[in-house]
């Protein structure tokens, strides 16, 4: 099913969380809406569930019109954070709950029970109340939940913020697979950048109730539009540089950098501007030498993280974080090349923060 | 050795306190003498009521009888006199029943409804009736009841039976309403979102979801209402008429009575029969009362 939002606008009071918000989600697409708390990523979900009221604008499900429809008229299921089973019921109870509601047939009701049972592997747990369950065994059947409703759209609501890291890799994994299997359309919000990375289709990066990029994560990553799109994702963060863009240069406090494999959006103009490249786009040693800019430093701070070295350096003064392998041998103290090109960085404007 | 280290075999954690230590001994004088404080007028009571007259009148009323008798029991409940009426507690114990059992259905249903929308279903003047329920549960009751008494008057149910149950449903909303609210609305908000989008409407999710996980609050509102309007005297006084006293009015006249002989037996023997029902109550509940008590007062 696509999704159509028009010119969403939601107000508590004087307080506007959604601000004239629109956008167009394409069937069977994985949109993840991703940002910090407070967003709005949550708010939008719940217009779209129709568990808010919305103050102004239409949402649009399959082409039609549901704004003011009640939740369960618009062809959606939801999975909440904190699972939000009924502790009162088994897990079959849990899972029927909707569907005895909708008066739907018992040999029906128990052919979706069977099949979301399979494919979420929750057999063995039918007769079980969800206090008897695990974190993850209460995620899958909350998933559970919106499954046998055969709905066309899935709404994620931070569904695995609640669960510790191993699981939560597993289950990100088995969220994929689930998208690959059924194919309908489905919103995802989440404030970690990995599950957005890996999940989606594209990604919605809010903030205060705006959209500020809505691409693939492969452009979000390689083309960030402004500075906060471009600081959010990547971890470790990318360095930013704050000095003036001169002719073909940057300099950031006396050190001139060469922009001339830049790929500018517009015009080349001289101004003040932000220079961000990310600390796995720095190489060091002899590479570093090859980059058009390259300079020896010292190193500030080693972070040994197993697979990756972080590595903290001056340039210009500024700190600047080094990706380099996890079995690099460096330790604080030493002499080291670094050096980077241009066509790897993002700049952005001073005033605007937009990219340039 | 294995063992050599001194440290391993070390107690850890704060010293153990002797047991006569002095902080001890404070609390458990303490617990003993207020122990003895509302005991002892309980033991005078039943020893008291087990005894006839003639041993009442020897003297020493801590001695308990050797003879014990159940005359005076039988009495209270059948044959105590109040003025010329002398049909002993029996009609006033079933008139508070009638009282006690409407008043608490249908005050609990109502507020348990209301409290369930205030806290889930927010209207446009939900902030306002909360803030009058709030007040309204702080007034003193005195201020009401002459307007009550011309309302139920209007009403054409003064001096019933009917009237009690009345003002004692009406007295009981605010206060049940905002327990009931504060206790739903400390339950997980995805959990009413959840049922919204599994189809369940306001009664459905009031009654699969949230009564169900309720059960708490709902002995609490029960523990509230049914000793509340059981110990009330005022109300019957006021608004049962004369010849529909409930147990506590009747007590009083019982014990207060000015003819005849002052049967001590049988007014000890009358006052633990009107107690009985809430004491029971409060021993068959007091674990959910705690429970819920403290799960209502948590949010607000």
């Amino acid at each position: 099913m696509t999704i159509k939002i028009n010119d969403l606008t939601l107000t508590f009071g004087s307080v506007t969380v959604l601000d004239k918000l629109n956008l167009d989600i394409a069937d069977g697409e994985f949109l993840v809406l991703l940002g910090p708390s407070g967003c709005g990523k949550s708010t939008l979900l719940n217009c779209i569930a129709g568990l808010l009221d919305v103050s102004e604008g239409q949402i649009f499900i399959g082409g039609k019109n549901v704004t003011w429809e009640e939740p369960a008229q618009r062809g959606i299921g939801m999975v909440f954070q904190s699972y939000a089973l009924y502790p009162q019921m088994t897990v079959e109870g849990n899972l029927t709950f909707g569907l005895k509601i909708a008066k739907m047939a018992k040999d029906e009701i128990e052919k979706r029970v069977a099949r979301a049972a399979e494919i979420l592997q929750i057999g063995p747990l039918l007769d079980r109340k969800p206090a008897a369950l695990s974190g993850g065994q209460r995620q899958r059947v909350a998933i559970g939940r919106a499954l046998v409703r055969d709905v066309d759209v899935f709404l994620f609501d931070e569904p695995l913020s609640n669960l510790d890291a191993k699981l939560r890799a597993d289950l990100r994994v088995e969220i994929k697979r689930l998208h690959q299997r059924l194919k309908n359309t489905m919103i995802y919000v989440t404030h970690d950048q990995i599950e957005a990375m890996t999940l989606a289709d594209r990604i919605a990066i809010m903030k205060s109730g705006l959209i500020q990029q809505l691409a693939s994560p492969a452009d979000i990553y390689n083309r960030p539009v402004n500075k906060y799109v471009a600081g959010f994702i990547g971890s470790p963060e990318m360095t930013m540089f704050k000095g003036e863009l001169r002719g073909n240069a940057f300099e950031v406090n006396g050190v001139s950098i060469p922009v001339g494999d830049y790929g500018f959006d517009g015009g080349r103009a001289d101004r003040p501007a932000w220079f961000g490249i990310r600390p796995e786009h720095v190489e060091t040693g002899d590479a570093a030498k090859a980059q058009p800019f390259h300079l020896e430093t010292t190193v500030d701070i080693v972070e040994p993280m197993g697979s990756d070295t972080l590595v903290w350096a001056k340039v210009g003064g500024e700190d600047l974080r080094i990706r380099m392998d996890g079995q690099a041998r460096v330790g604080e103290g030493d002499k080291i090349f670094v050096g980077f090109t241009a066509a790897r960085a993002h700049m952005f404007d001073q005033g605007t923060e937009k990219r340039l | 050795m294995a063992m050599s280290s001194a440290t391993a075999i070390n107690p850890s954690g704060a010293k153990p306190k002797p047991l006569f230590a002095p902080g001890r001994v404070l609390i458990y004088t303490l617990l003993i003498v207020t122990s003895i404080y509302y005991l002892v007028p309980l033991y005078v009571m039943i020893i008291t009521s087990l005894k006839d007259l003639e041993m009442i009148r020897e003297g020493n009323i801590f001695i308990p009888t050797l003879r014990p008798t159940f005359d005076a029991w039988v009495k209270a409940w059948s044959a105590a006199c109040t003025g010329l009426n002398c049909t002993g507690l029996a009609p006033g114990f079933w008139n508070s029943v009638f009282i006690t059992i409407p008043s608490v259905i249908v005050s609990i249903a109502v507020a348990s409804v209301s409290g369930y929308s205030l806290a889930n279903w927010p209207f446009k003047l939900a902030e306002w009736c909360f803030t009058i329920l709030l007040v309204g549960s702080f007034i003193p009751y005195q201020v009401f009841l002459y307007p009550l008494v011309i309302i139920t008057r209007e009403m054409g149910i003064y001096s019933t039976l009917y009237a009690v149950i009345f003002v004692h449903t009406v007295f009981g909303l605010p206060i049940l309403t905002l327990l009931f609210r504060n206790y739903f609305a400390s339950l997980p908000d995805e959990l009413f979102k959840a049922a919204r989008v599994d189809g369940a409407g306001y009664w459905r999710i009031f009654f699969s979801v949230f009564v169900p996980m309720s059960l708490p609050i709902f002995t609490v509102a029960v523990i509230l209402q049914v000793t509340g309007i059981w110990n009330d005297f005022l109300f019957g006084v006021i608004y049962a008429g004369p010849t529909n006293y409930p147990m506590t009015v009747q007590l009083n006249n019982i014990v207060n009575s000015l003819q005849g002989v002052k049967e001590y037996n049988v007014e000890m023997a009358a006052t633990i029969l009107t107690g009985l029902v809430p004491l029971t109550i409060y021993f068959l509940s007091g674990k959910y009362f705690v429970r819920g008590i403290a799960a209502g007062a948590v949010k607000g």
